[in-house]
């Protein structure tokens, strides 16, 4: 009965077909771990771009005068590299976003993790998906040319171009990363404890306080944090609406360059490759790099820990 | 959580007490809903209020000429041709190199790494990469691609920087989408003599194909938007011409030359707009703002379709 | 591996019979009387499995696996049945951390499955499995069916079309189906998916077929089918099949092994060990007294 044309093991290993797929097998793991690894070899690049293009810079401007420095004008005569100017501005409006984010996310969280009927929370989610994924030069169109007229009726003395409204925007645009990751985090909590605590008669507002909140902690820490990581990274908004004058000011009322929104003003003249205006960008992109993965590693473990605590 | 339990003992003494402390929490209760609800509805309401203004603003300026003209120093002339072509080749390239890179990836984190310092390290590397700042993948390329490799300020280069930008995106979702499938399917297969390779060709990646699928719909609907890294790159933001056709007249009929010219994108024709002095200028970046709008949700819509719908799984 | 420590003959094995003398000595007195008469496929020997948490689920087993014969295993559950099945054709291999130790050797090639220099995915052309649950491929039913050929990088239209429908008849599934082929598999009742799963496993003419519990989800009418088909497959195949049914295994099976706790306790003639078991254990468990 059995069919003639259906190879034996010994026939497709003597016609070579076992040996062929071996290779191809083989073939392709190494080239799935290539391609895995690739995520390696750009963080390297990454790091290794970085320095170098701005090793030629650090060689000219002390570290010291380049972290305290007060003053960043690197096309004058006699350009000065402060970078505080430029992280007086990337903190501010990251701050003024984290002031927006916080409260509003945590309040949102708490609402569709113990709150919202599951409907819902299956129609708000996608809903914020959604946001995330409006493009942030529109964001920084709305922050410019929209919110800052209309703020300027309410708030006197606030420029054209300023800090607040790309703050606030920023705020607004981090929201749904915040919501959402902080709502896995506390529906991560096993409603094991939630019941103890109803156990104990305690109303929902309780348990989400005392409950929720407290066993979720790492969790929306961590929201928060990589929400920090994504406001001081921000760019176009702030490329738009903040201005690209580096400006030693804690008025967000003014305008003021962070560090995103100068490599953009550099990038778009034209910066003569490696020039000390060239290497600047490769410097403060150095620093703002180091400042995310800070934040990055740092959201990254709590998350884990959060993970493994359920 | 102990002072909790006093708290409500004591309040519990005598019945009029529990009575109050009921009613009161239940009234906070109902503070805390409504203000989760009020804080969801002003955050909606402000985001639809921007996007309707938007609109508003510039849908009439969306017309058969702005799409089919260059931009122009004449505002009521400027049209959008350059923008949306370069932007569709330059997500071609992405596609193409971001979706199988990032299924590779999955694929290998997920069925082939034994857990251990290598696979743990790579995983870190990957969710720490999905939260680089997208410049500084501009700068990155800057000094990897364009000047490192001498590839000049291309379509080919933008489509390698946000196709690593997104990476971390399309890597995940294939991950969750191979790690749902069941295993004895995977058994199944190897089961007949399959080597791990045929396992993943024939079953895993045709049975991961709308988690792949919704992977690269998010991830290239990202990339659609990303202004930052392309400014990085020092792409022109004024482009009177189309880079050469990809299909030409004559045998091979296919030609790449396209991947080496330079272009614009939608968000940098957008960016430029919006960063003019003139309010006609404004009203044109509106109308770029509603086409990016427009793509970026029906790209999302699609992904959320397609998990919707997902969600009925295997029925085994 | 090389080449010829694989390579078979296939009209030799048919005529060449085991030499039983060679595996006598080392062969525990349990199994000793059973294995002399016929010709052996596989010899199973001093085997034991470790999981990857450390835990020896089988511990130091002797089995004779005869030739186009049909041995069942029985056994409480959580005995090891599986595990062992599993071992026969390297499954656990897809899991890090497992172990084996011992010898699971191929007759007459004299190739040891188990040990480091076998490719387990050589084994797994060589030994088919089909799976407690039915676990049809997300795909059409000639396709399922047609999944080892291709595996096997089989091409031919003709080919495939005929070994499909050879396989479907032999798993007495082929009047049912032949008009839906390129319908979804999973359109099939269980009984059907589990009878599609046993054409999946045979249409690539494996040389032994291992069966888990394959009746376990089928109601009598299938169930009475599928060891209709298991009998008569015996003829051309060697089968190892695991099964809770007793009556099943006194009904179809020619050799039957009773595992308890990880080991093999009895290993003999179906009719003896239904009829005449030696061990306490073996009897109890067959008299319903456990299990
Ligand atoms: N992946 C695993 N890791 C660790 N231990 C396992 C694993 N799978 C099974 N076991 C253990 O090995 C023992 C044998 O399991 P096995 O599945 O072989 O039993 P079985 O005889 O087939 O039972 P059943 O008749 O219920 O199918 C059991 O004690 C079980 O708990
Ligand atoms: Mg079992």
């Amino acid at each position: 009965m059995p069919n003639s044309s259906i190879p034996t093991s010994a026939e497709l290993i003597q016609s070579g077909f076992v040996r062929r797929r071996k290779w191809i097998a083989r073939g392709m793991k190494t080239f799935l771990f290539l391609c895995a690894a690739l995520s390696v070899f750009v963080t390297t690049a990454i790091v290794f771009v970085l320095v170098r293009d701005s090793w030629d810079f650090f060689a000219n401007v002390p570290l010291f005068d380049f972290l305290f420095g007060t003053m960043w004008t690197p096309v004058f005569a006699n350009p000065q590299f402060g970078v505080l100017p430029l992280l007086a501005a990337t903190l501010q409006t990251a701050g003024l976003a984290m002031a927006i984010a916080v409260p509003f996310g945590l309040i949102m969280a708490i609402y569709l993790s113990e709150y919202a009927r599951p409907a819902v929370r299956e129609t708000i989610k996608p809903a914020l998906e959604m946001l995330e994924a409006v493009p942030t030069v529109v964001y920084g169109y709305f922050a410019l040319l929209v919110m800052t007229p209309f703020l300027q009726g309410f708030v006197p003395g606030l420029k054209g171009i300023n800090l607040l409204v790309p703050g606030i925007i920023l705020g607004i645009m981090i929201l749904p990363y915040v919501v959402s990751v902080s709502e896995d985090a506390m529906r991560a909590v096993p409603n094991s404890l939630r019941e103890g605590g109803y156990g104990l008669g305690m109303a929902k507002w309780q348990v989400a306080t005392r409950i929720v909140i407290p066993g979720a902690f790492s969790g929306i820490t961590a929201a928060f944090i990589l929400g920090m990581s994504r406001a001081v990274g921000e760019t176009m908004v702030l490329a738009v609406a903040a201005g690209q004058n580096p400006n030693l000011t804690w008025d967000p009322r003014e305008g003021a360059a962070t560090i995103t929104a100068y490599i953009v003003q550099m990038s778009l003249g034209d910066v003569a490759h490696g020039s000390i205006a060239y290497q600047s960008i490769f410097a403060v992109g150095l620093l703002l790099f180091v400042i995310t993965l800070l934040f990055n590693i740092i959201g990254f473990y709590l998350r884990r820990r959060f993970r493994e605590a359920y | 959580m102990s002072t909790t339990t006093q708290g409500a003992l004591s309040a519990a003494t005598t019945n009029q007490t529990a009575f109050d402390a009921v009613r009161k929490a239940k009234q906070k209760d109902i503070l805390f809903a409504t203000g989760g609800l009020v804080v969801m509805a002003l955050a909606m309401t402000l985001l639809l209020a921007l996007i309707g203004d938007l609109v508003i603003r510039g849908a009439t300026r969306i017309d058969y000429g702005f799409l089919t003209s260059y931009p122009s120093r004449l505002p009521e002339r400027a049209g959008i041709l350059s923008a949306w072509v370069g932007s569709l080749l330059v997500m071609l390239v992405t596609a193409f190199l971001a979706i199988p890179i990032g299924i590779g990836a999955g694929l290998y984190l997920e069925e082939y790494a034994r857990k251990g310092w290598l696979s743990n390290f790579i995983e870190i590397n990957v969710s720490n990469l999905a939260g680089v700042p997208s410049i500084i993948y501009g700068l990155l390329a800057l000094g990897l691609f364009v000047y490192g490799f001498s590839l000049g300020k291309t379509i080919l280069v933008a489509g390698m920087t946000l196709a690593l930008l997104i990476l971390p995106i399309v890597i995940v979702s294939i991950r969750e989408a191979v790690r749902a499938i069941p295993r004895i399917i995977k058994e199944g297969a190897y089961g007949l003599g399959a080597d791990q390779w045929q396992v993943m060709w024939s079953y895993i990646i045709p049975a991961a194909r709308p988690g792949i699928l919704t992977g690269a719909i998010v991830g290239l609907s990202r990339a659609i938007g990303e202004t930052a890294p392309i400014i990085t790159i020092g792409a022109l933001t004024f482009i009177a011409f189309l880079p050469p056709a990809p299909v030409t007249g004559e045998f091979p009929f296919i030609s790449f030359a396209w991947l080496n010219d330079g272009f614009t994108v939608l968000p940098i024709q957008m960016f430029n707009w919006v960063s003019r002095p003139q309010a006609e200028f404004h009203v044109a970046a509106a109308a770029t703002g509603v086409v990016l709008i427009a793509l970026t949700f029906s790209l999302n819509g699609i992904a959320i379709w397609i998990r919707y719908r997902l969600r009925q799984g295997y029925r085994n | 591996m090389t080449d010829t420590t694989m390579t078979i003959d296939k009209t030799k094995t048919d005529t060449q019979p085991a030499a039983p003398t060679k595996a006598e000595p080392d062969m525990p007195p349990a199994i000793k009387p059973a294995a002399e008469r016929d010709p052996l496929r596989a010899r199973i020997e001093n085997f034991s499995f470790y999981y990857s948490n450390g835990f020896q689920a089988i511990k130091q087993v002797d089995m004779p696996i005869l030739d186009r014969k049909i041995t069942a295993i029985i056994g409480p559950s959580g005995c090891g049945k599986s595990t062992l099945l599993r071992s026969l054709n390297r499954m656990h291999d897809l899991y890090p951390g497992n172990r084996y130790e011992g010898k699971v050797i191929l007759e007459p090639e004299g190739e040891n499955l188990i040990g480091p220099e076998a490719d387990p995915v050589l084994v797994r052309l060589r030994v088919g499995m089909v799976f407690q649950k039915p676990n049809p491929f997300p795909k059409s039913i000639y396709e399922n069916v047609a999944a080892g050929l291709r595996v096997r990088g089989i091409k031919k239209r003709a080919v495939i079309d005929e070994a499909v429908e050879t396989a479907l008849r032999r798993a007495a599934i082929w009047d049912e189906v032949k008009d839906k082929l390129h319908g979804s598999a999973y359109d099939l009742s269980g009984g059907q998916q589990q009878r599609l799963c046993i054409a999946r496993g045979l249409a690539p003419n494996p040389e032994i077929l291992l069966l888990d519990e394959p009746t376990s989800a089928l109601d009598p009418i299938a169930t009475a089918k599928v060891e209709d088909l298991v009998q008569e497959l015996s003829e051309t195949v060697t089968i190892v099949i695991v099964t809770h049914n007793m009556q099943q295994a006194a009904r179809i099976s020619h050799r039957t092994a009773f595992m308890y706790l990880g080991e093999a306790i009895e290993f003999g003639d179906t009719n003896q060990i239904f009829t005449n078991p030696k061990h306490p254990r073996t009897e109890s468990y067959i008299t319903g007294r456990y299990g």
